[in-house]
């Protein structure tokens, strides 16, 4: 069995411990999250929750399986590569007044946007693909990271024929 | 009305009239008002929260009906715990009712405060706080229906006492809400056909019916329709017995561990595996890897997560099981047309391993728990019979040698193999069938962990039979002691005379019997069964005698240990009796 990141989107109603049964159920059959993003739908019932897995693509049909179980899950769908999938970080840099200029333009080239500056430090917000935020750390972290703090990500499949949903279901 | 009659109000809509439990200070209201208000349930009183559970159990199996227990916040309502997990693990219908701190006090660690809900999350189906009594209607109808429905299962409706005191205009819903909740019924047409044609071409089907036939409700007549209909040899689990007649030459009895040499090499043999509501349990497969290695499976089951968790499925089938079976018994019917099965010649291999290596005993020396048994299923022959048993030893011998025809007459402790299950399993069963005889088959270090339940038994004349498989020892993990460590007999040694089950039976105002010998079982169960109330049987036998055939833990069907028998042995039995 191949080992790799699945990004599922769970849509649930909007029910007090609806999270903890979601994320519960990952622990207890031994999946680790490597993210997870919940917030509010177009529909105020609703919730989803984004979360991405490390695991086999027979993991992945299990426990959507056992998501489907839980009473509150509406839907399960696994995004598929050609998803739009965005995320959000913010990142604080040891900066001299000497340096923030360089620090500064380095981090507008990734279109990060500085939220705040200290004598010290200088910190940005970074919206966009993980790999870009991922980029954007990575150049930064010679200057010294002081904190560094992202969202995970949240996805939408693509309108049309581009999209790969898979709606994962067993013949009924 | 306040929340606490509406709680009445709605076990009544649900139609429930017996419920066990024991109160406390967060669930007062509730029986201040169940003694204030007319109402038409029986509410029985037990003497810890286990009890309640289990007894919601066993009358939740006999029946297929949902069991109900209530207990109290905090311990109360963690000593529901152990059943709520037994429940979940065998698919079994309990609705549990706590009691909870005070709205405003949740969080704040009160007195007698646990978090129920957070810790029962991973082993019930579904469960509820109600913060809102308005709320309170609707919860139970759900919590009803999810219990109930799809693949069966225990809830959980936590009320803070606040809410039972709480005052609204109580309508019971007709319909439930729920968007996400909707089980798979039907099963998909065009695989029933893909199947039936599968088991049609098999050579050396096997039809491995699990606990989900059971609580399906399904009509044995159409399994015995699919299983003579192809010639087929049948398998029940531990969670099956009784669904297929034990008595039907094609029954093969219990697989996995301590199941026949039969039923477990057809299954190891066959080229084809119907299963049936079971779910590949490791008990029953052994090593996954070498378990039925030239099957296709066949997957039957109203939970789709069954399929594929443990083993693929080259034809699943996602449905209830009492409306999929009659179909697919007319599919193989019409496509069979009457010709003869393709599976002769592969019955007659298994039934030659069902003559040569039936469950046995050497019947010689002290005395054989497995002949208490036998006299227990021969004396009480013909009698509607249900059956319970605690977990280890006597559970097995009882499954091997108990011949139950009938589904509901089997109820055990299979998924969690939780000790102390028997005796208020059995209570339960006889609350929900006065009419049946009930036997608890148990184990002394079993009987010893809920027998306080005599007490409920005697206060309301409950008279279940319990019959104490007493060897002295913590059976089973002696065996395993035995067997893989070395016979290092670490902590297992309880003692055969502590207690004296004569004496504490009566200090209960139990009837009691004890048998040490061959002769005095029969006096002993006769006793028993004659006494008209709840007795307690005192068996007394060989403290070294073990569970055979037996496929060690992670093994397959090719490592079985089975009892040491030389050719004359066979005749020796003849003899015993």
């Amino acid at each position: 069995m191949t080992s790799d990141m699945h990004t599922l989107s769970v849509l649930v109603q909007n029910r007090p411990g609806v999270l903890t049964r979601c994320a519960g159920l990952f622990a207890r059959r031994g999946f680790n999250i490597e993210s997870l993003a919940v917030g509010p739908t177009e529909e105020t019932s609703r919730s989803r929750i984004t979360i991405r897995v490390d695991c086999s693509q027979h993991s992945v049909d299990q426990v959507t399986k056992q998501l489907y179980k839980l009473v509150d899950v509406l839907k399960v769908s696994e995004l598929g590569t050609t998803a739009v999938e965005l995320e959000l970080l913010m990142i604080k840099v040891t900066s001299s007044p000497e340096r923030r200029p360089e620090i500064i333009s380095l981090a507008e080239v990734f279109e990060s946007r500085v939220v705040d500056v200290g004598p010290e430090a200088v910190s940005f917000a970074c919206v966009g693909p993980p790999d870009r935020l991922h980029a954007l750390e990575e150049l930064l972290r010679p200057y010294g990271i002081r904190e560094l703090v992202r969202t995970g990500r949240i996805a939408l499949d693509r309108d049309g024929e581009l999209g790969q949903r898979r709606r994962i279901r067993v013949v009924a | 009305m306040t929340g606490a009659e509406a709680i009445i109000r709605c076990l009544e809509a649900e139609g429930v009239t017996d419920v066990f439990g024991l109160p406390g200070g967060a669930i007062l209201p509730l029986y201040d008002a169940w003694a204030e208000h007319e109402h038409t349930i029986r509410h029985f009183l037990v003497r810890h929260e286990q009890g309640a559970g289990h007894m919601a159990q066993g009358y939740a199996r006999a029946t297929g009906k949902v069991g109900v227990a209530i207990a109290t916040s905090g311990p109360g309502a963690t000593n529901l715990v152990t059943p709520i997990a037994d429940a979940y693990l065998d698919s079994t219908p309990i609705v549990c009712i706590t009691g909870q701190v005070p709205t405003h006090l949740i969080g704040t660690d009160a007195f007698q405060e646990a978090d129920i809900q957070g810790i029962t999350m991973p082993i019930v189906k579904h469960s509820w706080l109600v913060k809102d009594v308005t709320e309170l209607p609707q919860v139970f109808r759900e919590a009803f229906h999810v219990a109930r429905s799809g693949r069966p299962g225990p809830v959980l409706i936590d009320v803070p006492k606040d809410v039972q005191l709480a005052s609204f205009d109580f309508t019971y819903p007709r319909q439930t809400d729920m968007p996400g909740y909707r089980p798979s019924r039907h099963g998909h047409p065009k695989q029933i056909i893909t199947a039936a044609e599968a088991m049609i071409a098999a050579e050396r089907p096997v039809f491995y019916v699990g606990g989900g036939a059971v609580t399906s409700g399904v009509d044995p007549a159409e399994l015995i329709r699919i299983a003579e209909t192809l010639q087929m040899p049948v398998v029940t689990t531990l969670m099956a017995k009784g669904v297929f007649p034990d008595s039907h030459p094609l029954c093969l009895g219990l697989p996995g561990m301590h199941g026949s040499k039969a039923a477990n090499w057809a299954m190891h043999r066959a080229d084809l595996l119907v299963a049936c509501g079971s779910r590949f349990d490791d008990r029953v497969t052994g090593k996954l890897s070498t378990f039925a290695p030239g099957a296709k499976v066949i997957h039957i089951d109203v939970d789709p997560a069954e399929i594929d968790k443990n083993r693929a499925a080259q034809v699943p089938i996602v449905g209830s099981i009492e409306l999929v079976i009659p179909k697919l018994a007319d599919a193989v019917a019409s496509r069979q047309n009457g010709g003869p099965p393709r599976a002769a010649e592969w019955l007659e291999t298994v039934h030659g391993w069902q003559r040569e290596f039936p469950f046995r005993y050497h019947r010689g020396g002290k005395l054989k728990p497995e002949f208490v048994i036998e006299r227990l299923r021969d004396l009480t022959a013909g009698e509607d019979v249900i059956w319970t048993t605690g977990v280890g030893q006597h559970q097995m011998w009882a499954a091997q040698y108990l011949e139950i025809d009938h589904p509901r007459r089997w109820i055990t402790s299979g998924g969690a193999g939780t000790m102390g299950f028997g005796v208020p399993a059995a209570i339960g069963a006889k609350v929900a069938c006065p009419d049946a005889i009930v036997i608890n088959i148990d184990g002394d270090g079993c009987f010893q962990m809920t027998m306080q339940e005599l007490a409920t038994a005697r206060m309301y004349g409950i008279a279940a039979i319990h019959v104490v498989i007493n060897n002295g020892w913590l059976g089973m993990v002696r065996q395993w002691q035995e067997l893989f460590h070395s016979e290092r007999f670490s902590e297992t040694n309880l003692t055969v005379d502590l207690p004296d089950y004569v004496k504490l039976a009566e200090a209960f105002g139990v009837a009691a019997f004890r048998c040490e010998t061959v002769e005095e079982v029969d006096d002993a169960i006769r006793g028993a069964l004659a006494c008209g109330g709840p007795a307690v049987i005192d068996a007394r036998v060989d403290r070294e005698e073990k569970v055979y055939p037996m496929v060690p833990a992670g093994g397959s069907a090719n490592d079985i240990i089975d009892v040491e028998w030389a050719e004359d042995d066979n005749q020796w039995v003849e003899e015993g009796v």
